[in-house]
């Protein structure tokens, strides 16, 4: 079954009056499982695409399903909750919150849905030994490095066992290393626990990591490429 | 909701210098507060306490119309019945007989205007202690027939202890009040201005005087405690029937009453403007603590943090931003107010001067009054809720994206 089927989805935003296709008739299917890269130069509407099948903006038209359910239709205060059992985020910046430690980070979005201390504890030490963060557990963001803090982003993804993780450029503050780093990770934990991961970059290198590549153009699909 | 408070305690202290100014100054604004009201009501209750609990009682029972008219012709007989309906009643402590008059008192050379009155010696003594206010003879006894002066009255009569003086006054119906008294005691007070015109006489031998068999015209009333006052004074109204006046200090004495109320609506404006002051630098706090994490707030609700819990982690912040300067201030003032309370400051000099003119007793008294501490924490938290409600307002309309994108 299809997690994330979108059918003639667009977004346009006004630009000085000026219509902008920030999104242009996007109709894409993610299988469970998937480990695709959603690329294109800056401006080709990966962040507005992403942020839609998120749940963070509403499509101009056109339908976006998620876990077979319609979201393009829900209220603000649904999506929240939706997303926060759904969908797994990790961010190009900004992912953590300065003044949690990285175990409280992790532990923070299963608070949120109201997991218990036990079972949260539990999870966040799984997930950041996972993420090879085991003996960074009690540092704030701060005391990390950007490829680090990116780590600790995609192991509090994971903790909420959300249907696939989005992340939107996860790699454009990290140095090489560590983008390839955090992509080893992100490639185990799709092997591993068949997590469903859609990502967007415009780096070379990241986009030759992905088993799918999906190239968009002013805001248009210009290729799907799946590769074995 | 533990994470939800240790979030909002690490948020406080992001910005440790920004915080601790704002702790300072909510910790200046109620350890004033607290100071200066504990110390008006101290002193008001005290100053009312000597006044009401020397001269009127906190309630008087009369005859219906003697209030107004102050005349010997509406005096009362009270009948053993009536004392133990009276000390019966919920507050009430003990209930003292007298009679009250005016007469012109005179040494042969020098003559003034005083008030006389008839005291029950055992029953007066329990309630205003006068027995330890004689400053000169003795207090009476159950056989005495002399009079008490007051002491800055025997001053101007040029009389003491053992000599004699003329009492001259109208009776009941009109009739002649004359009889000379042997000076056995004199009294003094706090306040010179209290002993100035005042005379006391044992009851037989003032209802003698003035000619009113076994009447009096005062029942004077003591409560457990000043705050208790209009509980009493209901119930009083309840009990008795309306043959019968129920008078409080407030009624007797309005312009103390009104002296009271005016200082308090002066230190509550005072105040106010401080908690305005303050309240306005907890707003500059909050609203920077808030704008320098649109970013964040955009970040946790992308998430799924729901607007609500994000608006309640704001809220705990700044009550906990004011909360712990009052707790601070709580601590503090406490322990100082808790031993000011029990040695109250004596004035010396000139402040004590003024306040002997006024007739009130030099003394600044505390109190551990605990609605005072309810009140300011009231007041804080109140502080802490109205600087978030921009907070509020922010993160009802944030955009996710916006922010995140932004930090706007
Ligand atoms: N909030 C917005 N208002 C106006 N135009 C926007 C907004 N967000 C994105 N755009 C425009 O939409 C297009 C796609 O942007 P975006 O999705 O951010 O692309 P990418 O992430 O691939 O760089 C760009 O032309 C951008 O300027
Ligand atoms: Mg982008």
């Amino acid at each position: 079954m299809a997690v994330i089927k979108t059918d003639h989805l667009s977004r346009v935003y006004e630009d000085h009056g000026v219509p902008v296709k920030a999104v242009d008739d996007v109709s894409l299917s993610i299988e469970e499982g998937e480990f695709t890269a959603i690329v294109g130069p800056s401006g080709s509407g990966k962040t507005t695409f992403l942020n839609m099948v998120g749940g963070l903006d509403a499509p101009s038209s056109g339908t976006i399903e998620v876990d077979g359910k319609q979201i393009s239709q829900m209220k603000q205060n649904e999506l929240i909750g939706f997303r926060l059992r759904h969908i797994g985020f990790v961010f190009q910046a900004y992912n953590l919150i300065p003044v949690l430690t990285a175990k409280e980070n992790v532990e923070f979005i299963m608070l949120l849905q109201k997991k218990s201390k036990a079972e949260r504890d539990k999870r966040a030490t799984e997930l950041l030994d996972a993420v090879g963060l085991g003996d960074r557990l009690g540092r704030r963001p701060h005391e990390l490095s950007g490829g680090q803090q990116q780590r600790v982003a995609v192991a509090r993804a994971l903790a909420s066992m959300p249907s696939f993780v989005l992340a939107d450029e996860p790699t454009a503050n990290l140095d090489s290393t560590s983008a390839e780093n955090l992509l080893d990770i992100m490639e185990r934990l799709n092997k591993e626990q068949k997590m469903t991961f859609v990502f967007s970059t415009h780096d070379p290198r990241v986009v030759a990591r992905a088993h799918r590549v999906v190239t968009l153009r002013d805001g248009a699909i210009e290729s799907d490429e799946t590769r074995s | 909701m533990r994470l939800y408070f240790s979030l909002a305690w690490r948020n406080i202290w992001r910005n440790k210098r920004r915080s601790l100014i704002s702790m300072s100054s909510i910790l200046f604004a109620v350890m004033l507060a607290i100071m200066s009201r504990s110390m008006m009501i101290g002193t008001f209750e005290r100053m009312i306490d000597t006044i009401v609990g020397t001269f009127s009682g906190y309630i008087q029972v009369h005859q219906e119309g003697y209030f107004d008219s102050s005349s010997l012709d509406d005096i009362f007989v009270p009948s053993s019945d009536l004392l133990a309906q009276i000390e019966g009643t919920e507050h009430v402590t003990l209930a003292v007989p007298r009679l009250e008059s005016f007469a012109l008192v005179s040494s042969g050379d020098n003559t003034n205007g005083a008030r006389i009155i008839g005291i029950d010696p055992a029953k007066e003594d329990q309630m205003t202690a006068i027995s330890e206010r004689i400053s000169t003879g003795s207090y009476f006894t159950e056989a005495s027939e002399g009079i008490i002066l007051g002491s800055e009255l025997a001053k101007d009569l040029k009389k003491t202890v053992g000599d004699t003086i003329i009492l001259l006054g109208s009776g009941y119906h009109g009739i002649t009040a004359a009889g000379r008294f042997v000076v056995e005691g004199l009294v003094s007070f706090p306040a010179d201005e209290m002993s100035a015109a005042l005379a006391y006489l044992p009851l037989p031998v003032a209802q003698h005087l003035y000619g009113v068999e076994e009447g009096i015209t005062t029942l004077a009333v003591m409560l457990d405690h000043a705050r208790n006052l209009e509980r009493a004074r209901n119930a009083l109204e309840v009990v008795l029937s309306d043959e019968y006046e129920v008078i409080t200090w407030k009624m007797m004495v309005p312009e103390l009453d009104q002296l009271v109320q005016m200082k308090y609506v002066g230190q509550d404006l005072v105040l106010a403007l401080i908690y305005i002051v303050v309240g306005f630098g907890i707003l500059g706090t909050v609203l920077m603590m808030t704008m320098e994490r649109l970013r964040e707030f955009g970040m946790v609700t992308a998430l799924g943090m729901k607007k609500r819990t994000l608006a309640i982690i704001v809220l705990i912040e700044s009550s906990l931003l004011t909360l712990s300067g009052a707790i601070a201030a709580m601590v503090l003032t406490i322990p100082i107010l808790a031993k000011l309370q029990q040695e109250p400051i004596q004035l010396t000099g000139k402040m004590a001067e003024g306040y002997e003119s006024y007739g009130f007793e030099p003394v600044l008294a505390f109190t551990l009054h605990a609605p005072i501490f309810f009140w300011q924490t009231f007041f804080v938290l109140l502080i802490a809720l109205v600087s978030s409600s921009y907070p509020f307002f922010r993160i009802s309309k944030l955009n996710s994206v916006e922010a995140m994108r932004t930090g706007h």
